[in-house]
């Protein structure tokens, strides 16, 4: 006892030297604000320094409240799990999952009804359309990610999460992200690049970031008291390790200055558009396939609890996916000035994709053997079932789109737009608000949703919603590509394109209202969520760490 | 022992699952990108491609803040009607000195590959500052600030130079003489006009927005649409040659 009494509480070399490197960052920031090119710019700056006072600030009032020690790994020999960092990012993902669809919504409407622009910069649709595919894209669709990926690695390694500070410098720091990136894209930072639209500054915090989440999520699988690491897993391994790759490849700039927001890419002309759509397609392969995957593989077989229906199965779809994604992207580029050869390539590649989409699609619904009966009664796993269908759905209609003389007719319309959001809507955002609704009440020791009703609600409401949005999309994308193409009796091209942009009006009024449906189910999720997170009734006084099977 | 259980070094290491990862997702993205930098077909041989001018670079950056690219593509694909609707086929070349691409992927509004000369000034100025004005049943928002704002071309030197690091062919000259050829570019009848149309060969100069006191940012835009898929001579290409 001597001795503890001797030692006392201590300020750690990582939190010591964590709020010196974040000091030292405000005061830089600081100097960057003063000399900024543009006031934009200056903004950011700002920004960036007011979140290093604030980690000093946090880090600081953290180790004043903490105990002598940090937190044990175990305790009474179970995991002593971190459900902080889980709950920050599940109550983000929603926040922002709500804010993204609202301004999906407008983005929508401004296309029906120009006049919504209101002559703004800021609102105008070039820089709303970027804010709403990121803020669903990485900042709704990312929260889910860190924080399911947070939750599933601990349950399955039975391990606490690695680190004290780390995971959340990952959690805030991906945040932080997220606004430079929205709030530069109204104040016309961009480098115009499909969904990696941040500029070089904002790429940079991202990388460090990202590798800080890397490191976490493999340090808490080597401290694993599982022998195997959990299918999951893989497919989150691959997610983080793609996207960074993806990330670094894609943003490679130079800045201007270092006081100024804008840079150039060192690609250029076709070899740019060629690492863009390899970057872009694989976000989608990546970020909005293989992550929700890690989900699809953990959380439905929780639910269903059923175990996955074959292992072999998912180790071949594991890796012929992950092979076979990274080659797809020329078919964004289809009879475009990229070579042939490349495009040739993409497509093949990509019409194989279907075999192992489809396979990762019959090892999630045949986990629900013997367990069907339960869409009947859980609304929830209902909203994940339906996930998966639409997973297999768009996997379909992708690999066709990506056939040469189909994409001739879809490149460059709204069934593009369709198909996306067939896949963002039914496949990503189901599965995400399944996964919310599942890990919410875990982590915060409930004995389950404020309300199942609720959930039903908002099932039916966002599947009409999407109904809507994707078959106006249909519609609308292979009646302009048809418009685009058609030729009187005489040989003229029988459309001007103000006639094709006319035609569309009625189906961007459909697709906001799909919007809006959409919009209408996630409040009353957001809802449904405040109500079980302030409700009082504890699942059990121990808590979670009262029942720790290997999972 | 199967091949199942031998799966087992993946599922037991996470250093070794990882490199299996980096592996695997390496060789697709090489095969299909590498190529094109040392594939000397990958960029057709042309003549007339020349770098942008300093008034159309910084046209060319309201374009990028803007997000054009969410409508409008810069792709004309060698199908029959977009050939007729917009003029020939894009080349590779015509993108060499565009860092980033702006080749796009939607035609929410037309492709813009060969907008160059197109339209009169006029126009442009009428339609990017309300475009139902020119054309009803247009859904483009109103650009109205453009032709309101001055360019900020104070560091479009430096703009330039990391152009020129990236092979963008900038000249040390053309570098030190940007502010002049941006005032040449968007003044008529301005001194310098001719040393600018040594530099860059064939250049549009005149007073884009009809607003002769003031450069502003609808000169610079304009000045870049006009110049859009125009430097190449289709006279000399000849599209035999570059079969890929």
């Amino acid at each position: 006892m001597a001795q503890n009494i001797s030692s006392g509480k201590r300020i750690t070399l990582g939190e010591g030297g964590t709020a010196l490197v974040f000091a030292v960052f405000a005061l830089f920031c600081l100097v960057v604000a003063a000399n900024a090119h543009t006031a934009a710019y200056a903004f950011h700056a700002i920004i960036f320094s007011a979140a290093g006072v604030g980690a000093v600030f946090l880090i600081f009032s953290n180790y004043a409240r903490r105990g002598d020690a940090l937190p044990a790994l175990t305790i009474g020999g179970k995991p002593n799990y971190n459900y902080g960092p889980v709950k920050f990012t599940a109550i983000a993902a929603m926040i922002w999952g709500v804010a993204g669809f609202l301004v999906g919504v407008i983005a929508a409407l401004q296309l029906a009804f120009p006049v919504i622009n209101f002559d703004l910069p800021w609102i105008s649709f070039g820089r709303l359309r970027p804010l709403h595919t990121s803020a669903v894209i990485f900042a709704f669709g990312g929260n889910v990610l860190i924080a399911t990926a947070f939750y599933v690695v601990q349950r399955t390694s039975r391990a606490r999460l690695a680190g004290y500070l780390s995971p959340w410098f990952v959690v805030l720091g991906y945040n932080l992200f997220i606004v430079i990136a929205g709030t530069g894209y109204l104040l016309g930072i961009t480098q115009s690049k499909e969904y990696a639209e941040p500029e070089w500054y904002a790429d940079l915090w991202l990388t460090v970031v990202w590798v800080a989440f890397l490191l976490v999520y493999l340090a808490t699988l080597m401290r694993r008291t599982e022998p195997h690491i959990y299918v999951a897993n893989w497919f989150y391994l691959a997610f983080i390790i793609t996207i960074a790759v993806l990330h670094l490849g894609n943003n490679a700039a130079i800045p201007v200055s270092v006081f100024s927001p804008k840079s150039y890419i060192v690609w250029s002309g076709v070899q740019d558009a060629m690492v863009q759509w390899w970057y872009g397609h694989n976000a989608v392969g990546f970020f909005l396939t293989a992550g929700f995957l890690g989900i699809m593989y953990y959380f439905v077989p929780k639910r269903a609890d059923r175990p996955v229906y074959s292992y072999r199965l998912s180790i071949i779809h594991f890796w012929a996916l992950i092979f076979l994604y990274i080659w797809a992207g020329p078919h964004h580029l289809h009879y475009t000035a990229l070579p042939d050869w490349a495009q040739t390539l993409g497509m093949t590649f990509s019409v194989m994709l279907w075999m192992p989409s489809w396979g990762g699609m019959i090892n999630g619904l045949m986990t629900l053997s013997g367990a069907w009966d339960k869409l009947r009664t859980d609304p929830v796993l209902r909203m994940m079932v339906v996930s998966i269908a639409f997973y297999g759905m768009s996997t379909f209609e992708g690999p066709m789109m990506s056939i040469k003389s189909v994409n001739a007719l879809s490149h460059y319309t709204d069934w593009t737009i369709g198909h996306v959001h067939s896949g963002a809507l039914g496949w990503v955002a189901f599965v995400s608000f399944g996964a919310l609704y599942c890990v919410i009440p875990w982590v915060y020791n409930r004995k389950g949703l404020y309300s199942l009703k609720l959930v039903n609600w908002h099932f039916w409401i966002a599947t009409l919603g999407i109904v809507l949005y994707i078959t106006a999309m249909w519609v609308s994308g292979i009646l302009q590509g048809l418009m685009w193409r058609a030729y009187t009796s005489l040989g003229f091209l029988e459309y001007s394109f103000i006639e094709t942009v006319e035609a569309m009006h009625p189906f961007y009024v459909i697709r906001a209202l799909g919007g809006v449906l959409f919009l209408l189910g996630s409040l009353i999720m957001a809802w449904n969520i405040y109500k079980t997170i302030t409700a009082t009734e504890a699942a059990s006084p121990a808590g979670e760490a009262a029942l720790a099977p290997a999972e | 022992m199967s091949i199942w259980q031998k799966h087992a070094i993946f599922e037991k290491n996470s250093i070794i699952l990882s490199l299996g990862i980096v592996v695997v997702i390496a060789i697709g993205g090489l095969v299909e990108i590498a190529p094109l930098f040392y594939l000397k077909n990958t960029i057709e041989k042309v003549s007339g491609m020349r770098a942008y001018t300093p008034l159309e670079l910084a046209g060319r950056n309201i374009y990028v803040r803007e997000g054009c690219y969410n409508c409008h593509s810069q792709m004309v694909r060698p199908l029959r009607d977009e050939v007729e609707r917009y003029g020939h086929y894009s080349l590779a070349a015509e993108s060499m000195y565009d860092h980033p691409f702006q080749w796009g992927s939607k035609r929410t509004g037309p492709d813009l590959a060969r907008v160059g000369g197109k339209y009169s000034d006029d126009w442009h100025r009428d339609h990017l500052n309300r475009p139902q004005a020119v054309v009803p049943g247009s859904v483009m928002p109103a650009y109205p600030w453009l032709a309101r704002t001055d360019l900020d071309y104070a560091h479009i030197g430096d703009d330039m130079k990391v152009q020129a690091l990236l092979g963008v062919p900038y000249s040390a000259e053309m570098i030190a003489s940007a502010a002049a050829d941006i005032k040449a570019q968007a003044t008529p009848d301005d001194p310098g006009a001719a040393d600018l149309a040594k530099r860059y060969p064939k250049v549009n100069a005149r007073d884009f927005d009809t607003n002769p006191a003031r450069i502003t940012e609808a000169d610079a835009l304009i000045a870049y649409l006009q110049v859009i898929g125009t430097m190449v001579d289709f006279k000399l290409y000849d599209d035999k040659a570059n079969v890929r």
